[in-house]
């Protein structure tokens, strides 16, 4: 009969102080986000190219602020990906040109998946240090250039050419590795420890973790379906999910975020500009970034970082991260959660939007956030915690409308043209909290009640980086 | 033609290029090549050409040569860092926690399952590869993983755990795929 695995028991003491997220003493100036603008996600726009997909979620930006001439933005932060999904380098001066803010200052932000989210904290940096008073955080990407499988060794190239790239380069792969070890370590080793057979008790893990999974895949293409600018709204049911090809085992087509053209577009303000030009101005209340290896054979198998919610000794036994948990997740949650004053994220936050490349991630991400704790993931979602409330998704989920998770629809549905994705939800987050998603989607499906404050998660390769941005509304 | 596939799902149609007596020969080429125009529904016409970009780089493993020097010879090569106690089972040449020189030690050949994946599409490079298995491998003794592939078993009856060995090309070419795992003996029973 086969036998448990034994984990590599490392000192642990190594890493003491190591993983410490950054201060979160702050003295920069507030900064609101008074406008977003952003295209539709398309499998292509043929038609546009990405400088005109930057001016049309540019100009959707603008129109949100009448009031603000072109000479008032004191410059911009601006993101794009890869240079290989276009073969032209240094594209955001053909960007920043075609937009007319020539000679102002502005900087490209490459960050992997985590582009967008590290482009929209480049503008906040911007206007907290005092350097500027508006600045615009414009990304996008044009993925439909190339075939679908070279844009996969696009993307995959920015894992370890020497170590990682050459084994079959392809980051689905990359996830299921993670979430095979994060179904090992978590419905494995509970709710089936009582199997003894080895190779029964995993694949009894594998069926329950992938129906999970599903339903994460249900609820966000079924959100779409409300989200005008979505690429892939589906009227999908858990059974269509787990029927659709198996592309990495356990991660099937509808677990997985497509590639995608489009831009996103939002304008930061210093409080004085910002009362200005709009009524209803978001304040930017924390930020945070985290980073891990490279590799994900170079994680570290240590201690777990805690929230203020959590103890040692709830995770006595767990080697942290591993490769099953995104630590640079952890570390950025904390930053901005302690930066906004943020105890309690269930209680603290109306809604999250974050980087559900695959439906695994999504699930890992809610552990990473202190949504729940590590282990939890699953259960969170069978309680129906990240779902919305009185929303149609063919289930029983007692608790939704707890923490409503991806209302836009998340990357799964949305698309995720990767320069773009970061910003196109703070755009989603700006108009949640304007409580104006009825306005721009033609239907209040989607807006969350009363929403107060929003969490934004930009993540990129394996966990390598991320971003989360903790947005509020001021008016009353 | 290539471009016709990368617009598959947009709402487009496409016609080919109009032929013009004076530049007949290199418009052939052209459209051979994939040259298009695409009409949206609103009568928008967008002109496609293909754009080829070929490189080869002169790639120098640098400080994680004899790790690949090392697999050629049926090695596998781990570093490690005396003051932190710890081993990687993927080197690096300087520790990533006190940032001293790390040594070169020498692997087990044999190691676990620590997680796995079937990957049933894969890049363009890999697409005919497929399906193939990665694997996440543990070794006594090592405090860090390795990813490489795991072959001679099939998505079934790969398990967390499993124990498995180090095999190496006869004919290596100097890459990361010199070395692969197989089911230890007596791994698939039970
Ligand atoms: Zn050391």
């Amino acid at each position: 009969m086969p036998q448990a695995s034994s984990t590599v028991k490392p000192p642990r003491d190594v890493f003491s102080g190591t993983a410490t997220p950054a201060s979160t003493k702050r003295s920069g100036r507030r900064v609101y986000v008074v406008a977003g603008g952003v295209t539709k996600f398309a499998k292509a726009h043929p038609d546009m190219d990405f400088r005109l997909m930057c001016k049309k979620a540019f100009d959707q930006a603008r129109s949100e602020v009448p009031n603000l001439r072109l000479n008032d933005i004191d410059g911009s932060r601006i993101s794009y990906f890869s240079d290989h999904f276009s073969r032209q380098l240094k594209a955001s001066s053909m960007v920043l040109d075609y937009l007319g803010l020539n000679p102002r200052g502005s900087v490209r932000i490459e960050w992997g998946g985590a582009t967008g989210g590290e482009c929209f904290q480049a503008a906040w940096e911007a206007i907290a240090s005092g350097r500027m008073d508006t600045c615009l955080a414009i990304g996008y990407e044009t993925m439909s250039r190339v075939q679908t499988w070279k844009g996969n060794e696009f993307i995959a190239l920015a894992s370890d050419v020497n170590y990682d790239f050459p084994l079959g380069g392809f980051y689905s792969g990359y996830y299921a590795l993670m979430v095979v070890r994060h179904i090992y370590e978590y419905v494995r080793r509970t709710k089936f420890a009582n199997i003894k057979d080895e190779r029964e008790a995993q694949k009894k893990a594998f069926e329950y973790a992938g129906r999970v999974m599903a339903m994460v895949s249900v609820k966000n293409h079924r959100n779409a379906m409300f989200n005008p600018y979505a690429q892939y709204p589906k009227n999908l049911n858990v059974e269509d999910v787990l029927k659709s090809e198996m592309v990495s085992y356990p991660l099937p087509r509808e677990d997985i975020c497509t590639m995608s053209d489009g831009a996103a577009a939002t304008i930061l303000c210093s409080e004085e500009k910002a009362k200005e030009l709009t009524e209803d101005p978001i304040l930017v209340k924390g930020v945070g970034c985290g980073t891990d290896t490279m590799r994900l054979a170079d994680r570290p198998f240590g201690k777990v970082l805690l929230m203020p919610h959590e103890k040692a000794s709830d995770y006595a036994q767990l080697e942290y991260p591993g490769v099953h948990s995104f630590r640079a997740g952890r570390a950025a949650s904390i930053e901005a959660y302690n930066h906004a004053g943020i105890t309690n994220p269930n209680k603290d936050l109306s809604f999250v939007e974050l980087h559900d490349a695959y439906a695994s991630s999504e699930i890992q991400t809610y552990e990473d956030m202190g949504l729940c704790r590590y282990g939890e993931g699953y259960g969170f979602v069978e309680r129906g915690d990240p779902f919305l409330k009185g929303f149609d998704y063919g289930m029983k989920l007692p608790n939704a409308g707890a923490t409503p998770v991806n209302p836009s629809g998340g990357l799964i549905a949305c698309g995720h043209p990767v320069g773009a994705t970061g910003l196109m939800q703070a755009v989603m987050a700006f108009w949640q909290l304007q409580h104006k998603v009825g306005e721009r989607f033609g239907s209040e499906k989607l807006q969350v009640p009363n929403a107060k404050r929003g969490a934004i998660h930009s993540h990129a390769g394996t966990g390598s980086a991320v971003t989360v941005s903790i947005l509020e509304r001021v008016k009353p | 033609m290539k471009g016709a596939t990368v617009m598959k799902g947009s709402s487009t149609s496409k016609r080919p290029l109009k032929k013009s007596a004076k530049f007949t020969e290199v418009q052939e080429t052209l459209l051979k090549e994939g040259a298009a125009i695409y009409v949206d529904k609103k009568g928008v016409e967008s002109l496609y050409i293909d754009f080829p970009y070929h490189v080869n780089y002169v790639h120098s493993y640098a400080q994680d040569s004899p790790f690949f020097l090392g697999l050629a010879e049926g090695k596998l090569r781990g570093t490690r860092c005396e003051p932190c106690k710890y081993t990687w089972a993927t080197p690096r040449t300087h520790c990533q926690f006190c940032g001293e020189p790390t040594k070169w030690v020498e692997l087990p050949l044999q190691g676990k399952v620590h997680s796995w994946t079937t990957c049933h599409y894969g890049s363009e490079a890999f697409l005919k590869e497929t399906p193939y298995n990665l694997v996440i491998v543990e070794f006594e003794g090592a405090n860090s993983v390795l990813l490489s592939r795991l072959k001679a078993c099939t998505e079934e009856q790969i398990y967390v755990g499993m124990p498995i060995v180090a095999k190496f090309a006869s004919e290596p070419k100097y890459l990361i795929t010199d070395v692969w795992f197989e089911p230890a003996p007596g791994a698939l029973k039970g």
